[in-house]
């Protein structure tokens, strides 16, 4: 399992725009690196990212060997209703990882 | 403390953080623990503290207890003298010792994930403590560390004051010139992708002068870095930092 750290506030207004962000722990191997002998480092990155706020997908990337390791994505959205926002990150060689995070919104 | 003083060194009120050279982002970066990504490394080396090694199966833990406690102020203090070694160790030699002599299980290689994330959980608990070097037990190695400071050497025949003293906040290339202190290692180093230690970063500063560098772990390595930072003294510490 990779760590990730995510920051959403614990309480919002109903309507207020939040910032949301994540960092992910990932060597994202690009795939044109050779070593000292020649042989190719196999490319593993994360090749996509989603959020869903209370199942309504909200934000969406998808990502590329230029990306650097340890990618940190961050967004913004419209506090609506108190709920879950969860975020899904998927790669090569079977990457997945999900996390939540828990908003509530008065 | 008058016999390491050198005439061309930036006054203390002029000394500056590197932080300071760095963009809005980045600093927001390093400022926000959920954005710093040397975070990885200190959850881990807090995992690290705790779990039990070597042949005696102790834990940093069973012996240090709650590292926000007991290693308050200590990065700012390293490298410190070593009585049994009679020269001065640097933070992760000091893990090192600790774990060959009191956990007896075998070192951590310089540079590995293990070493970083312990050196950035014990280093993370001095945060914002001002550095402070008692030079009274390590003047002679001071003074070897000032002297290669001074001394030119590599293919290009510089020497790290005649950027980081006289030339600091002009430019070299696209970036500003910093003076040099090593306030916030170990850093999570942007062109890196990953954290490394001072040892690292001056092997780097070498390599660029054409010089060759030194093992890790080498006493030259550590007499600069116990120069470094002493002439760094009262900066706060950052670690773990973000540097471009």
């Amino acid at each position: 399992m990779a760590r990730a750290l995510i920051n959403v506030p614990a309480k919002a207004k109903r309507g207020d725009v939040i910032t949301i962000k994540t960092l992910i722990s990932h060597k994202m191997e690009s795939g044109f690196r050779y070593n000292n002998l020649g042989v190719l480092y196999p490319r593993d990155i994360i090749t996509s990212f989603a959020c869903t706020y209370n199942g309504e997908e909200i934000f969406r990337a998808d990502v590329y060997p230029a990306i650097a390791a340890n990618p940190f994505i961050t967004f913004h959205t419209v506090a609506t209703e108190s709920g879950t926002l969860e975020f899904k990150w998927t790669g090569d060689n079977g990457f997945s990882q999900s996390e939540s995070m828990q908003i509530s919104v008065e | 403390m008058i016999t390491v003083a050198a005439a061309a060194e930036i006054p203390p009120d002029q000394r500056r953080s590197s932080y300071e050279l760095m963009s809005r982002e980045n600093r927001a970066m390093q400022d926000d623990d959920t954005a710093n990504p040397a975070t990885f490394w200190v959850l881990d080396g807090e995992a690290l503290w705790k779990q039990k090694a070597g042949a005696a199966d102790k834990a940093c833990a069973d012996c240090h207890g709650d590292a926000s406690a007991s290693m308050k102020g200590v990065a700012a203090r390293y490298p410190a003298f070593e009585p049994s070694r009679r020269r001065p160790i640097d933070l992760e030699q000091r893990i090192n010792i600790c774990r060959t002599e009191r956990q007896k299980a075998t070192p951590l290689a310089f540079e590995s994930k293990e070493l970083l994330a312990l050196t950035a959980y014990v280093a993370r608990q001095s945060r914002g403590m001002p550095i402070d070097i008692p030079a009274d037990r390590v003047i002679e190695f001071l003074d070897a560390g000032r002297s290669l400071f001074h001394r030119r050497q590599g293919q290009l025949n510089l020497s790290c004051a005649q950027c980081h003293n006289d030339n600091w906040g002009r430019s070299l290339a696209g970036n500003t010139v910093p003076q040099g202190h090593p306030t916030g290692y170990p850093v999570y180093r942007l062109e890196w992708q990953t954290l490394g230690s001072l040892q690292r970063r001056l092997r780097n500063c070498l390599v660029g002068m054409r010089a060759e560098p030194y093992e890790y772990g080498a006493p030259e390595y550590v007499a600069l870095e116990l120069y470094l930072m002493w002439r760094a003294r009262g900066l706060p510490l950052e670690s773990p930092a973000v540097r471009p």
